[in-house]
This record gives structure tokens, C-alpha cells and sequence, in this order.
């Protein structure tokens, strides 16, 4: 029977259990201390883009070939980029300046889902937070490069999948290089008879 | 030990000696002896109050599986220090339409009481502040007092949260105060004196050489005590019956206007007063200063009552940490349909103890005039408040 009141002390004796519990089992405290517990991020989470580098030097190893099809499709348009070009005059197919500006970006990945080069793609670093307002708010081309072994810590899979892709696409290249190469010698070695004629 | 025990009494007395022997005047000396014991009292409770503040979030926190406040300072002890800081150096609003002296005054008017109750307060053996043949009368007297605050609060902020929360708070204490009152003097009857120091001697000596003879553990005590505590956490604002300043519905109440440092005092006199309506029902109920069991009379008296002031504050958080807070017309329903019947069953209960004998028949007697009234009243509050499906007139 339950006498009037033992609702109460039901209750209270949750409480209690709780009260002691929690100093004893460690899996019912589920806050995690922030700055020292950092959360384990699903592998798929992404915060702002980066620029992937191939190898060792940021600039050499570049993707990016200034293509500027990101820059057109930002939705709030916080993708800044003016291409490079050389002594003459003539357009490089790289950036001079690529910005970012993270107060504006949504984080929406469709930059990564334009890029043809496979060169820009979302970071996972969340601890972005400054006292600057706006200066370091906009990430610049130095800030932005990030190789790709760091891309392949951050999304093993997807980075595996973009490596198999790129070497995939490379092999058709040089595939199609070495038959062309082959294609234009033959095409010389059936000139060449025609020479010694030519000279004659 | 006994030096121990003495050491508040001898220290003060020294000291005074001390001045003394430098030809202080005598009046100088009365003075200065009111003023270490008043400094004594309050430093000890405000003490009490900057540990309160953190180790209710503590408790709370692990009552609800969290951590709890642990940035500042080891396991976060210095959290009253933060927020302190904090509260003095926010910005002091006084709305525009506010009545601004009454707005100034209301903190004060709520921190006195408070702090003028804790003069009666049998701390240890031979230490009582004041020694008042009425010193209940004079709690209960003074307390009321803090009512008046919460009023002037409410009123004096213009504000309409601020006047619902006052007149929660005025329909709330009043009727508490009475099961409160209540149970207070059917201790005041059963020891024959309204005298705290005196109740507490009644409370002496132990039965069969190990029980102790507090009045809580007889069956009017116990209803008495637990009604006793009931009204305490009524009367000091306090969850499940925090209804004044009940966020919910009501922003924060009284202290919807109140902001930096007459906020802080409203906190502090709220713990203070919190604190000493504990001591007084240690005093009434729990043996006042005297040990539970016979060897354990080696540790100090003033320890026993500050522990056991801190044994009583701690349930106070362990059930605010458990019950949600009650709806108004359930909270003075339950003043007046429960809690003022079994106030009047206990003191008719204690009435029979008395003259039974104080035996182990009038034990049986009194626990069946008290078991008999709670039975049946709390099972007519049981299918009052008791939950069933809900069925819907028009839908369906």
C-alpha cells in the first residue's frame, strides 16, 4: 500500500542515488570539460573550407587553379579571389589572393561540392574564435593552405576516395598522354619515309 | 575538551582582559564584548551563506548527474568570491516609476531580521547572544518582519511581476506561519519555557543511557518537526515552494527589479534567514547543541549545532533537488486543509504524552493521534492530487 507521502520519499531517494552515484560511477556524469575533454567529432562534421596542397611546399603543391567556380556559387558570396599572373601580363593558373571570410561563410560545402580540382574542402577546426572583429575573421591564402595528409587525418574516407579519384584521373591522363605520344610518333614515323623523299 | 569547548567564551574573554589592562573604560569594554559576539554571529553565518551559495549548485549539479560549479579555485570554492565580485560591480537599476526609497529600503528591511533572529540562538552550552525568557516569541516576532520586505519589494518596483510575486509571497507566509507558530510552541508547552536555552535543556539527557531525548524522536515531535520544517522552507522561499519568485511565470518575482548589490543582499538575507529558521528547529527539535549519543559529548557543543544547522540545510537542497514546485491554490490547500489539522493533531498528541505519563503507553497514544489525522487526510489528498488518464470532452 502506498502510504500518503511516499512519493516524496521515493523520490527523494532518486536523488540521494544520484548524489552519491555520480561520485563513484563516472559514466552517469556526461558533461565533458571542455578545454581539456575535447568531443570526439563525427568523421562527416565540418566547420569552415581550407585549400588542399599536394606534397611538401603549400604553393607548388596547390590545387587550386583559380577557376573561381566556388567564388560564383558562395551563397553569401565570402569566397575572394584574384587570379595570378605572371611578368607579361598572362593570366597563371593559380591565385594571387584566395580569402575567405568566416563571419560570413554558412558552412553549406557547396564550394566543395563545385570544386572540379578537388581543392577546397571543409575543415573540421570549430576553436576559431577571436578578439579581432574582422582582421582575423578572413582567412587569408596562407592561413586557408592545408596539406593533404592533414585532409586525410581529418576525413580518412573522403580523403581516400578524392586520392583514389585524382590518381584514377592521372593514370587516364597519362594513359591518353603516352597514346597520343604514341599517336604523334607514329604519325612522325609516317612522315619520316617521306623525308628522305623530300630531300631527295 | 573543555578547553575546546570553552575556547569562544575564553577568547572573548581574554581579549576584553586584554583592553582591559591598557585602562579601557569599562562601557568602552561592554561595547566592544556586544560587538565581537555580534561580529562573532554574523561573520559565522555569512560564512555559512558564501558556502551555502556554492555547495547547493554542487549538490543540485550532482543531485542532476552534472559536475557543478569547478572553474574557480579548487573543486570551485571560490565561487561565492566570483560571483561577489560580480554582483558589486554590476550596474544598480532603479526603474524610472519605482517608489525609490522603498526600492532602496526593501533589501535592508529584509537583511535585519535576518540578521536580529540569530540573536537567540543557543549555539553551545552557555552561549547564547541574548538570553531572552521569550525568545521564541521574539523569533517568530522579528522573522515576520522579512514578510514586510518582500512586499515593500514588490510594491516599491512598479513592476507587475514584482506585485504578483509580493502578494504570493504575503498569501504563502502568512499561512505557513501558522503551522510554523504552531509547532514551535507545542515545544515551548511540552518544556514549559519560551526560553531557547531552555528547550534545548529539556531536550537533555539520554534514555537508557544512549538514546537522546529530542523531541523529534517522540511521535509529536516528529510530526511537529516535519511540519515545522515544511512551514521553515515555506518561509524562507524555498523550492518546492519558491512560488514568489517562481521563474516560470513570474520572471523572478520580487526581485525582477533588483539587480548588483541589493539583489546580493536580498540572496544573502534570504540564506541567512534560511540558516537561522534551521537553527531554530535544531534547537526545538533536534537537542539544540547536545550530542546524539552519550561519547560523542567530547566533540564541542557549538560543533554539534553548526553541524547540525549544515545536517539541516542540507536536506533543504536535497529536496529542493527532488520536488517541482507546487501550483498557489495547491501550496495554501495544503497550509490549510493539511498542514494547520496536523499542526492541531500534533499539539494534541504532545498534550497527551504529557499526561499519559511521557511512558511508553502515551508513546503508543500519542503516535496513534498523530498516524490517525495524517492517514486519513493524506489519503484525501492522495485522490485529490493523483494522476490518471486524461480524458478529453470534445476531441474524439
Amino acid at each position: 500500500m502506498n502510504f500518503p507521502g511516499s512519493g516524496i520519499v521515493k523520490g527523494l531517494a532518486v536523488t540521494a542515488r544520484n548524489m552519491v552515484g555520480s561520485y563513484f560511477e563516472k559514466d552517469r556524469l556526461t558533461t565533458e570539460q571542455y578545454p581539456e575533454e575535447r568531443p570526439k567529432l563525427p568523421e562527416n562534421s565540418r566547420s569552415f573550407p581550407f585549400l588542399v596542397y599536394d606534397g611538401e611546399d603549400a604553393e607548388a603543391g596547390m590545387r587550386c587553379v583559380s577557376c573561381k567556380i566556388c567564388e560564383k556559387e558562395c551563397p553569401p558570396q565570402c569566397i575572394f579571389i584574384i587570379q595570378d599572373r605572371d611578368a607579361a601580363g598572362k593570366a597563371l593558373k593559380r591565385p594571387k589572393v584566395f580569402d575567405i571570410d568566416i563571419s560570413v561563410c554558412m558552412s553549406c560545402q557547396i564550394c566543395v561540392e563545385v570544386c572540379p580540382f578537388e581543392s577546397i574542402r571543409m575543415d573540421t577546426d570549430y576553436g576559431l574564435s577571436s578578439f579581432d572583429r574582422f582582421g582575423s575573421l578572413v582567412l587569408d591564402k596562407a592561413k586557408l593552405l592545408k596539406s593533404n595528409s592533414y585532409y586525410q587525418s581529418i576525413h580518412p574516407t573522403e580523403a581516400a576516395e578524392t586520392d583514389a579519384r585524382l590518381e584514377a584521373d592521372r593514370k587516364k591522363k597519362e594513359a591518353a598522354a603516352s597514346a597520343k605520344a604514341a599517336a604523334a610518333q607514329k604519325a612522325t614515323k609516317a612522315a619520316e619515309p617521306i623525308k628522305p623523299e623530300a630531300a631527295a | 575538551m573543555d578547553l575546546l569547548e570553552r575556547a569562544p567564551i575564553e577568547l572573548k574573554s581574554w581579549l576584553l582582559n586584554w583592553l582591559g589592562s591598557f585602562g579601557v573604560p569599562e562601557w568602552i569594554l561592554a561595547v566592544l564584548s556586544a560587538v565581537t559576539v555580534i561580529g562573532t554571529v554574523i561573520g559565522v553565518f555569512l560564512g555559512l551563506f558564501a558556502l551555502a551559495s556554492v555547495l547547493e549548485r554542487k549538490i543540485l549539479a550532482r543531485a542532476q548527474n552534472r559536475y557543478g560549479p569547478n572553474r574557480v579555485g579548487p573543486f570551485g570554492l571560490f565561487q561565492p568570491v566570483a560571483d561577489g565580485i560580480k554582483m558589486i560591480t554590476k550596474e544598480d537599476l532603479v526603474p524610472r516609476a519605482a517608489d525609490r526609497v522603498v526600492h532602496f529600503l526593501a533589501p535592508v528591511v529584509m537583511m535585519v531580521p535576518a540578521l536580529m533572529v540569530l540573536a537567540i540562538l543557543p549555539y553551545g552550552r552557555d552561549m547564547v547572544p541574548a538570553e531572552l525568557d521569550a525568545g521564541i516569541l521574539y523569533f517568530f516576532a522579528v522573522g515576520a518582519g522579512t514578510e514586510v520586505a518582500v512586499f515593500m519589494a514588490g510594491w516599491a518596483s512598479n513592476n507587475k511581476y514584482s506585485v504578483l510575486g509580493a502578494m504570493r509571497a504575503i498569501a504563502q507566509m502568512i499561512s505557513y506561519e501558522i503551522p510554523l507558530v504552531i509547532a514551535a510552541i507545542i515545544t515551548a508547552m511540552i518544556s514549559g519555557s519560551l526560553s531557547p536555552s531552555a528547550i534545548v535543556a529539556a531536550q537533555g539527557g539520554f534514555a537508557f543511557g544512549f538514546l537522546p531525548q529530542w523531541f523529534a524522536l517522540t511521535p509529536w515531535g516528529f510530526t511537529a518537526c516535519l511540519l515545522f520544517y515544511i512551514g521553515a522552507l515555506a518561509e524562507s522561499n524555498r523550492s518546492p515552494f519558491d512560488l514568489p519568485e517562481g521563474e516560470s511565470e513570474l520572471v523572478a518575482g520580487h526581485l525582477t527589479e533588483y539587480s548588483g548589490f541589493k539583489y546580493a543582499t536580498f540572496f544573502m538575507a534570504e540564506y541567512v534567514g534560511m540558516f537561522a529558521v534551521c537553527g531554530m528547529l535544531v534547537t526545538l527539535f533536534l537537542g539544540g547543541w547536545q550530542a546524539p549519543l552519550p561519547f560523542l559529548a567530547i566533540v564541542p557543543t557549538w560543533c554539534w549545532f553548526l553541524g547540525k544547522i549544515c545536517f539541516v540545510a542540507f536536506t533543504m537542497i536535497w529536496v529542493r533537488a527532488t520536488l517541482p514546485r507546487l501550483r498557489i491554490d495547491h501550496l495554501l490547500a495544503f497550509a490549510w486543509k493539511f498542514l494547520l489539522p496536523m499542526s492541531f493533531a500534533a499539539f494534541f498528541s504532545a498534550a497527551c504524552w504529557h499526561y499519559a505519563g511521557r511512558g511508553p503507553l502515551a508513546w503508543l497514544l500519542s503516535l496513534a493521534i498523530v498516524a490517525i489525522p495524517y492517514l486519513i487526510l493524506g489519503a484525501s489528498f492522495s485522490d485529490r492530487f493523483s494522476v490518471s488518464r486524461r480524458t478529453y470532452q470534445f476531441s474524439e
